[in-house]
């Protein structure tokens, strides 16, 4: 079982309060009641397919939205008729709104034209910008001619010259490529741990979210419906619907057999009879049909023989095989698994591709070793 | 064989075109006083009788104020509109917009005759602030066209990003939409100065005594001897047309090459 990593910010003040959050555009509800609190310091992800209102939560933080009820506070301040221009925070937009007729340091210094210090002192600031986002000596490029990699550092420089108490992100690696977004991210991290300042990320990729953040809001129609660490969230999902939106999770209908001090014991066809402990029991959704009980394809593992420590292991025939160089899919038939209902399942299991090891081929027959502890059930 | 065809059709096509315009200058320095081949010899007289004119400088100087107001005002107006019916949903939204573009589909005539009777039984005295009105109605539609798709082609969020960097909603208006949309706005500008320039049915009927130059080279053509002198009017202004297409287009492609923006389109 994973545990949550040191919480290196289990003292810290809180940044952002958002209270009965709600937001009403005409008739459709877009934020539900809204509670959150955000610390001073933290990388806090809000992710959700499009439309769960992330975006709108995080421009209602930002003072582009009005709220329809409840309070915004900011450092401890209410934030009611606080417009966007007065808050303290800056944002970098999903766009990056790079101003197109001004070069890159023109750009940059764009917020310090309200700023009493000589011209000198501002091109020091705006230089120094750029030299925290690895853009030094760009200042007189004009700013369309940059690369997507490069307006994204741009944005990043105009909104952090300020020194905002929160810096909010809109998307913003949804526009560069697979190598481009996996070395911003790595580059967000450590900037967001340099300059110290609260991050507010929206995003509706699960992978970037786990990777960057403290602590994530999952988000499902202008509700949040887990907030959590990234193993947490991982590991322990407390719904079905979150478990299915982060990652890959294998799920089978279960029967609850009782209730032994601090475990359930349930009995899922393929596993048989299983202790779960009371940790990893979640909330079925609504218009889910009975219990059902989740595990990550990882959690599972194709093995040559026997069971091993508390691992137990279940035989069955490999379905389907996905080779991705790394990682190999398996699709396995667990002998048994067409239990309740007569309906097969098979279930997906991913094994890190060694040397030495031959991939399965379709038909045989596997034995599939997992652990009662990396079982989730949702009842 | 097709193209062949096609190539002839658009030699033509652009003879027929330009070929009249192309006369305007001959005849106007040729010294005979009817316009007829052939030619009899070089003559400035008809430039020379033109800078002399009073009612003609008269007239022009009128046209040109009337279209540096039309235009101007046209501008403005379209700034508004474009900017709401961009960036703002309100109520009635689609009749006003529509309200704004019928002037293009209007007759004119009509257009001119029941502005003409508005003004009189409002006991307006007709004079070239009427033109201007009147001109100015019928620019909005290519104005407001005009700059809602510049307005439209802005990202929004350039916008908030100045807002959320500090400045107010005007000063991020002025920092940064309206240099965005200044290539937008001067082709309003042309496009309406050169409708009121050469408009005539509402310069007729609203500018009471006053001449503009439509107008005025209307009344000319009644007497023969005042042709040639037209000629070299129509010579004249064919040269400023050329010069003032030249000068918007080197400002559209200078505001593109800034930006960075795609070429697409423009006058040359």
């Amino acid at each position: 079982m994973t545990e949550t990593r040191f919480d290196r910010l289990a003292d810290a003040r809180p940044m952002i309060e958002c209270r009965e959050v709600q937001k009403h555009y005409g008739d459709y509800h877009a934020l539900r009641g809204i509670d959150l609190t955000i610390r001073a310091g933290e990388f806090f992800s809000l992710l959700g397919p499009s439309g769960c209102g992330k975006t709108t939560l995080l421009r209602t933080i930002a003072g582009f939205e009005d709220i329809s009820s409840g309070a915004v506070l900011i450092d401890g301040k209410d934030m009611e008729r606080v417009p966007a221009n007065r808050r303290p925070t800056n944002m970098v937009f999903q766009s990056y709104a790079i101003f197109p007729h001004l070069s890159v340091a023109e750009n940059v210094g764009f917020g310090l034209r309200r700023d009493p210090r000589s011209r000198v002192e501002k091109a020091a600031a705006v230089e120094e910008a750029l030299e925290m986002v690895g853009l030094k000596g760009y200042g007189t490029r004009a700013s369309h001619a940059l690369s997507g990699g490069q307006r994204q550092r741009v944005a990043l420089a105009r909104a952090l010259i300020l020194k905002p108490k929160v810096l909010l992100l809109d998307e913003p690696l949804s526009a560069l490529d697979r190598k481009m977004r996996e070395q911003m991210q790595v580059e967000l991290i450590k900037l967001q741990r340099q300059v110290g300042i609260t991050f507010v990320l929206v995003t509706h990729d699960q992978e970037e979210a786990l990777v960057m953040s403290d602590r994530i809001a999952v988000m499902f129609e202008g509700q949040i419906a887990q907030l959590d660490g990234p193993e947490a969230l991982y590991a322990r999902p407390t719904s079905r619907r979150v478990a299915n939106f982060i990652g890959v999770m294998n799920f089978l209908p279960a029967r609850v057999l009782g209730e032994t001090g601090g475990a359930v014991q349930i009995e899922a066809p393929g596993l048989g009879r299983v202790d779960i402990p009371m940790a990893n029991v979640s909330r079925a959704d609504p218009g889910d049909l009975g219990p059902t009980v989740g595990f990550r394809p990882e959690a599972v593992s194709l093995v040559a023989s026997g069971a091993q420590g508390a691992n137990r292991v279940t035989e069955g025939v490999v379905d389907e095989v996905v080779y991705y160089g790394d990682m190999t899919y398996y699709d396995v038939r667990l002998d048994g698994s067409a239990g309740f209902d007569g309906q097969a399942r098979p279930v997906r299991i991913a094994m890190r591709n060694v040397f030495g090891r031959e991939v399965q081929d379709v038909g045989t027959r596997a034995n599939v070793s997992w652990s009662p502890g990396s079982l989730v059930l949702f009842r | 064989m097709k193209g062949r065809g096609l190539r002839a059709y658009a030699l033509v096509y652009l003879l027929f075109l330009y070929a009249p315009i192309l006369l305007l200058p001959i005849f106007a320095f040729n010294s005979g006083t009817i316009i007829a081949f052939p030619l009899k010899s070089f003559t400035t007289e008809w430039f020379g009788q033109m800078w002399g004119n009073a009612s003609l400088r008269r007239a022009l100087t009128n046209s040109l104020t009337i279209a540096v107001s039309a235009s101007i005002l046209a501008t403005c107006l379209g700034i508004f509109a474009a900017r709401a019916s961009t960036r703002f949903e309100f109520p009635g939204k689609g009749p006003i917009m529509g309200l704004i573009m019928l002037p293009l589909v209007l007759p004119e005539i009509i257009v001119s005759i029941s502005l003409l009777v508005v003004l009189l039984s409002l006991g307006v005295k007709l004079s070239i602030l009427t033109v201007i009105l009147g001109h100015t109605l019928i620019c909005m539609p290519y104005a407001t066209v005009i700059l809602s798709t510049a307005f439209n082609s802005l990202d929004r969020s350039l916008e908030e990003a100045a807002y959320d960097l500090g400045e107010t909603r005007i000063s991020a208006f002025r920092l940064v939409i309206l240099p965005l949309v200044m290539p937008g706005i001067i082709s309003s500008l042309l496009m309406s100065f050169t409708i009121s320039l050469d408009e005539f049915i509402i310069a007729f009927f609203l500018a009471g005594n006053e001449p503009t130059l439509p107008t005025y080279i209307f009344s000319q053509l009644r007497f023969p001897k005042q042709i040639p002198m037209i000629m070299a009017l129509g010579t004249v202004l064919v040269i400023m047309s050329i010069l003032l297409l030249t000068i918007a287009e080197y400002f559209r492609r200078r505001g593109i090459a800034k930006t960075g923006a795609k070429n697409t389109g423009g006058f040359l």
